[in-house]
This record gives C-alpha cells, structure tokens and sequence, in this order.
C-alpha cells in the first residue's frame, strides 16, 4: 500500500496531519507533506486510510 | 417542518437568508429545498440565488472561472469593478492576484503558529468561566458571557491591538454580517471600522515595529523589495476582523447548544477526550457557521435554474453538509463521526484562511468548559436566538448549570 498524494488538490484543510501526524507533516503555509509514502504496515495502512476519508478536496487516494 | 409553508413563505420563490424565520429554521428549509428546488431564488438584496445541494455548491466554490469572489456578502450595494483584489483581500481577490495575497497570510495561520496562540486562549477561556461563575451563579448566558469573547481576544491578541477593543469589533461585524446594507446612512464616520483600522495603522507607523500581525503586514516585502500596498494591509487587518471573530463565536455557541441538549454527548466527551478532534470536525460539519457568497461574471445554467452575469449566488457550506448525497446519515450527529470530508471552512482555493485558528478556539473552549461545567442545559430554549444573515450562530444563548468543577490548579 502506498499513499499518492495530488498537491495540485490540496488546500491545506490540515485533516490529514491532524489525524495521522505520524504519515503527514504541515509545511510553512499549512499545505500537506506526505512524510512516509510506501511499505506502510496495516496500523499505518488504517491511518491512511482514515486522512484519506476525511480530506474535503480528495487530495489523498491509497493504492496498491 | 410540514407548516413550514403556511407559517412563514414559500423559500423556494422568496428566499432571504435575513429573515429572522431562516435563521431559527434553516436545516429545515434546507432539506425541503434540496428536495424540491435546490436552487431557490429570492428578490430581496437586490436578487439572490441559493444552491442547496452539495454538488452545486462544491463546483460554485471551485468555479473561479465563472463566478467573482469580489462580493462575498450579499447586500443590496453589489461591489464592482474591485477584482482582482477586493475590499478585503485574499477572500474577496480573484486568481491570479488572489495566490500571492493569500500566501502573505496563510504562515500566520500555520499550525505552528497556532499552537502559539493556544495557551493566551486557554487563559482567556478559564478567566471568563471564572468570571461566570463567580457568586456560584447557577444560570448564564453562554453567548453573552463566554463565547462571544472567545475569538474576539484571540484576533486582538494577533492583531496587536489593545483587548478592549473587542467590544467595537462586535459592533462592526453586526452591521456588516447580520444586517448589511442598513447602516450605513446615520453612522458618524469615526464609529466605523475604516476609521477604526486606518487609526491603528497611522498609530503603528510611528512606533518602532511589533512581532503581531499588524507589524508582519507593515514590514513586508515582496521579492523586489516593495511593501504591501495600503489598501491590501488595510483590507487583510478588515478581513481578520470580520471573518475571525463571529464565524468562530459561532461555531463555539452553537456546539454549546448542542450539548446542552445532549447529556449523552457531553458525558462522552467528558469520560473519552480522545474523541475530541471527531467531536470537533461534527460540530463544524453539522452546525457549520459560514455561508458564502459569489456574484455571477456571465449568465449560465446550475442545475435547470439559469443564471444571469452579475447576479449574486449564495454558497451555503451548512446546507452542503447536511446533503444526504454526500454524507451517510446526514441528518444525524455523530459525535465520532469516521468519515467527515466537510465543507465548513470550505472547498478550493478560498479554503478559510483561519480554519486551524478556529478549531483550536473551538477545542479549548470546549474542553475549558467542560472542565469547569460538565453538566448544564439550555434555560430557556425558546430564549435562544440564531443570527440572521450569511454567519449563523446562537447569539444569546441561556443555560442552567447543573454541574460544576473547582478551576484546576495551573
């Protein structure tokens, strides 16, 4: 599982760094940086999957 | 709702979201609309247009194209020829002014930034509940005496400007926002939030420069070496005042509400604060305080409903977020609600600027209330009263404290 993320997308709501700070860090302007991207295990996988859910602009798509 | 028609008026023919009937109605004139005419229209204001359904407010707010951001609040004075800036920049500039007004802004509003501010907020919070229940009070007003106040300081402390002058603040936005296009006849001119703003800046040029917001707008430079031009420091510092101040009050009265009403909620929150963020992103989702505006740059069709150029379009972000097209259960509040992709602050390149500024107010007041009233209920729950206008929040809001905690030590 990796986690593709579309900067082009991303508005900064900051859902994803607040619900998994773990995969995502804000940068300077409280756009998403995508901190670990691949080989991620299953709680991290959930994680994901859980920014993923949340973000208004699906910037954030899990795949394969 | 089934009276809703006799009582009151057909919203579909004769919307006008200043009515006060709208502001104590509106989840439900917003499911009745989206189901028979998701597009309504009203003549007051000069003409206006509402979109209730998710998808065509998502692609209105996406839509910088074909509509104009230089109104965003409806009144019968329609703005003109401002594009690209606006009057109070970025949330009124359009692309491509609008990347570089923002970007100025958004490290202000950095979550690093507002992790900052959360500790002068906490205080603020702990001293008003202080206050509150000073006397062993067993009844207050939640709006009046505590979330009110609440953004008011924040945005003050930002700013740079003395905390008292939150009270004019408040006066300020109540024109602008609940009742717009009315005073603006009588009011002498130094009683207005021009003056106001184009005080402080003379007052802060003669002074060496301060580490708030104000100094940061006054002392930037571009990468040529250029400041800020006046009108674009002058209509950020208008901005932080209208925008950051009763959306956030808002949000944090009609959270209160809610758990007045919701023992079962409240006791969770108290017993699992792990659920906080949840709880937080539900309350924004279901009783989201913004609705914004665009005005039309040519005429063209939403849904079966045409639309001429210049015409005014409201984005009601709190009805989009009760569509059950686009949420599971939409009518229902689910305190840890999993998958919440909302639109409260929301969607595209206009995403409030304040959004982590205003969660952070939300939580702790929040959390600060609980702390120090776990148990309460609305005194008199006809005595509330919902703002009218494009901001919708309680605005009086009457409890019964049933339960309290001492303050913690620091």
């Amino acid at each position: 599982m990796r986690i593709v993320f579309d900067r082009e997308r991303c508005q900064g709501h900051g859902r994803c760094y607040a619900l998994a700070p773990e995969l995502f860090d804000a940068d300077d302007e409280g756009y998403a940086v995508v901190l670990v991207s691949s080989d991620l295990d299953p709680e991290q996988v959930a994680q994901a999957q859980l920014a993923a859910d949340n973000c208004p602009e699906y910037a954030l798509t899990l795949e394969d | 709702m089934t009276d809703l028609h006799e009582t009151t008026r057909d919203w579909a023919t004769t919307f006008d979201h200043t009515d006060e009937d709208y502001a104590q109605h509106a989840p439900e004139i917003w499911d009745d609309l989206r189901q028979r005419c998701p597009v309504a229209h009203g003549d007051a204001h000069g003409g206006v247009w509402f979109p209730s359904r998710h998808e065509d407010v998502s692609a209105i707010a996406n839509d910088t194209e074909r509509f104009t951001s230089e109104g965003v609040i409806v009144s019968i004075f329609k703005p003109e020829n401002l594009a690209p800036m606006g009057y109070a920049p970025p949330i009124t500039s359009d692309p491509p002014f609008h990347k570089d007004a923002r970007r100025i802004l958004l490290p202000a509003f950095s979550p690093k930034a507002v992790d900052k501010l959360e500790e002068a907020t906490r205080a603020s919070c702990r001293q008003l509940l202080d206050d509150l229940l000073a006397d062993g009070a067993t009844t207050a007003d939640a709006a009046v005496q505590y979330t009110q106040h609440i953004p008011v300081r924040a945005i003050a402390h930002m700013l740079g400007v003395p905390p008292e002058d939150g009270d004019r603040f408040r006066v300020f936005i109540h024109r602008i926002l609940e009742k717009p296009g009315t005073y603006n006849a009588h009011l002498a001119p130094e009683d207005t939030l021009v003056y106001y703003i184009q005080k402080a800046l003379e007052d802060r040029r003669t002074r060496p420069p301060q580490d708030d917001l104000i100094g940061y707008l006054l002392s930037y430079r571009d990468d040529a070496g250029n400041p800020l031009p006046d009108e674009q420091i002058f209509g950020n510092i208008g901005l932080l005042i209208i925008a950051g101040i009763d959306t956030t009050w808002s949000a944090i009265g009609a959270s209160l509400w809610h758990l007045a009403q919701h023992p079962e909620d409240r006791r969770r929150l108290v017993a699992e604060p792990e659920i906080m963020p949840f709880a937080v992103e539900e309350l924004l989702r279901y009783y989201a305080p913004v609705t914004m505006a665009r005005i039309a740059k040519e005429d063209m069709v939403i849904g079966d409903t045409e639309i001429k150029a210049r015409d005014w379009v409201l984005l009601p972000f709190p009805a989009a977020n009760r569509d059950p097209e686009a949420f599971e259960d939409a009518d229902e509040f689910v305190i840890d609600r999993q998958r919440n992709r909302h639109l409260a602050f929301g969607l595209g390149i206009h995403r409030c600027a304040g959004s982590n500024l205003a969660r952070m107010e939300l939580r702790v007041a929040l959390e600060e209330w609980l702390a120090r009233i776990p148990e309460f209920e609305l005194a008199d729950p006809e005595g509330v009263r919902w703002a009218t206008g494009q901001v919708r929040g309680p605005r009086e809001l009457p409890v019964r404290i049933l339960a309290t905690n001492p303050p913690k030590e620091p």
